[in-house]
């Protein structure tokens, strides 16, 4: 259980980091909260030559509001999202989510940029920031560029992210007002990745469902994306027969893995259970 | 690989050494500076047997390189009792009201509920198993730790009342 060897870089600007990753392309990797990448460096599934620590950035930590949009810096952890007025206030889906990853310990140094970049599909975050319709900033060598977290995953551990482009935040839009939000995740114990986990927000207007977005986690090579789902709720007043078409929608486009979690089938039928969890809670949370 | 340089204060005492940057702070700890209180139980960062406190965290020093706990304030579990050897509320509790069997998980469990307590000092008993819910203990049951955690956090709290009254 110990690491190949590799050279360490500790900058202290995002443009120092940003040179670095430049400089040793695919040999380098960047080192946020550490809890996937060294895991996976000690079973030797990933050898860095070079480790370009983020934790010495201030720049990469905190979080803001701009607008109407939400501004998460990459190293912001875990434990610092949940301890958030702004998010609290905002954005609470994001502290319920962040409360059913992993512990405590591993909730005070893992980050939201790691937990998004990573491309685990096993990671919670990046369905939920596809159900919010985040932005993710990238900077590399060129320059900046925002790609859509509906549009990074491209299958397990494989993203838009280039080598020598470091993740700098995630920009979230405010929800519609009113709505309600739910994070329903199956797991066989504390600090257990998802059998199968969904995310929904929802709105109300006059008893019908006006507005309405769903992701699911851990149930395919990506997170995915339910918009058919979500399009089977809008215009409903969420009674069952919609809510059977959105569960079904969600289940047909599931294609987990069997393993220790369970069967494929099983984890399909997991994250319908999960969906109507979750509409059940974010109906009741709507205003 | 280049040896890389790191200054920390653990339990303080200031420390300055040349580490591999592969070196992981668990090993760290206890081959180099001979603290073996904190335990290394399954290397995967599941059991929290190796939890330090660095800089007002609970971490699991498995899971972190010794170069990243560069300029880190570090308390280990040989850092809790007081230099006259007058020991933590907590290590007292967990004794009084068997919080331990056969003490492996007992540093890392300490170490955590002293963070805990420093941030919730009034838990009820559910806050304690969330708090504690990565650290593994294969013997106790749980029941007696939390016993413990309560009864050390009550006694805390009695005498942060008397200070506050004097
Ligand atoms: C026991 C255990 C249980 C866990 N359970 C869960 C769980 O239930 N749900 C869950 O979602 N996660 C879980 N995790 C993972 C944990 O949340 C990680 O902390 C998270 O996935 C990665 O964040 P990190 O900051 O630790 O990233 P790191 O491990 O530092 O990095 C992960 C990857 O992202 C890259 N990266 C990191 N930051 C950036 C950046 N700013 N720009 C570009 N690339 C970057 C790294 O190069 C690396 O490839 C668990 C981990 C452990 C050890
Ligand atoms: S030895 Fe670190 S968590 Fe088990
Ligand atoms: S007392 Fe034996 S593992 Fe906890």
């Amino acid at each position: 259980m110990i690491p190949g060897s590799f050279d360490y870089h500790r900058p202290k600007t995002v443009d120092e980091a940003v040179a670095l990753l430049g400089q040793y392309g695919e040999e380098a990797r960047a080192i946020a909260g550490g809890h996937s990448l060294i895991p996976m460096m000690k079973l030797r599934l990933a050898a860095p030559e070079h480790l370009i620590d983020l934790g010495k950035i201030e720049a990469l930590r905190g979080i803001s509001r701009d607008g109407d949009t939400i501004v998460i810096g990459a190293t912001t952890t875990q434990a610092e999202l949940i301890a958030s007025p702004v998010i609290a206030s905002n954005l609470p889906i994001l502290i319920e989510t962040a409360m059913l990853i992993a512990d405590p310990q591993i909730r005070y140094v893992g980050t939201v940029g790691g937990n998004v970049a990573n491309g685990d599909p096993g990671n919670d975050m990046p369905a939920l920031m596809q159900c919010l319709g985040a932005d993710y900033v990238l900077k590399g060598a060129s320059g900046e560029r925002s790609v859509a977290a509906r549009d990074f995953y491209e299958a397990a551990y494989f993203t838009a992210l280039e080598d020598g482009e470091l993740l700098t935040s995630i920009r979230i839009p405010l929800p519609p007002a009113g709505c309600g939000w739910a994070y329903e995740k199956l797991k066989r114990k504390v600090g257990d990745y998802a059998t199968a986990a969904a995310a929904v927000m929802l709105k109300l207007h006059g008893g019908a469902c006006s507005f309405a977005s769903i992701a699911l986690t851990n149930v395919g090579d990506t997170p995915l994306l339910a918009a058919e789902a979500a399009e089977a709720l809008v215009g409903s007043s969420l009674d069952k027969s919609a809510i059977d078409a959105a569960v079904a929608a969600a289940e047909a486009i599931t294609n987990p893995a069997s393993d220790g979690r369970g069967p494929a089938e099983y984890r399909t039928r997991m994250a319908g259970v999960m969906l109507r969890r979750a509409i059940a809670r974010a109906k009741n949370r709507a205003a | 690989m280049a040896k890389t340089h790191v200054k920390m204060t653990v339990n303080g005492k200031e420390i300055e050494a040349l580490v591999e940057p592969r070196t992981l702070l668990i090993h760290f700890i206890r081959e180099e500076l001979e603290l073996t209180g904190p335990h290394i139980g399954c290397e995967t960062s599941h059991c929290g047997a190796c939890t330090l406190d660095i800089d007002g965290k609970s971490v699991k020093s498995c899971t972190m390189f010794a170069v990243q706990a560069n300029g880190a304030d570090i308390r280990t579990i040989e850092g809790m009792a007081e230099a006259d050897g007058t020991l933590h509320p907590l290590q007292d509790a967990f004794r009084e009201m068997h919080g331990l069997q056969c003490g492996f998980c007992t540093p890392g469990m300490i170490t955590r509920a002293y963070r805990l307590l420093q941030e919730n000092p009034n838990p009820s008993d559910e806050e304690i198993r969330m708090g504690i819910s990565g650290n593994l203990c294969r013997c106790t049951g749980y029941q007696n730790i939390v016993a413990a955690i309560r009864l050390a956090a009550e006694r805390m709290n009695g005498t942060q009342n008397w200070e506050a009254a004097e």
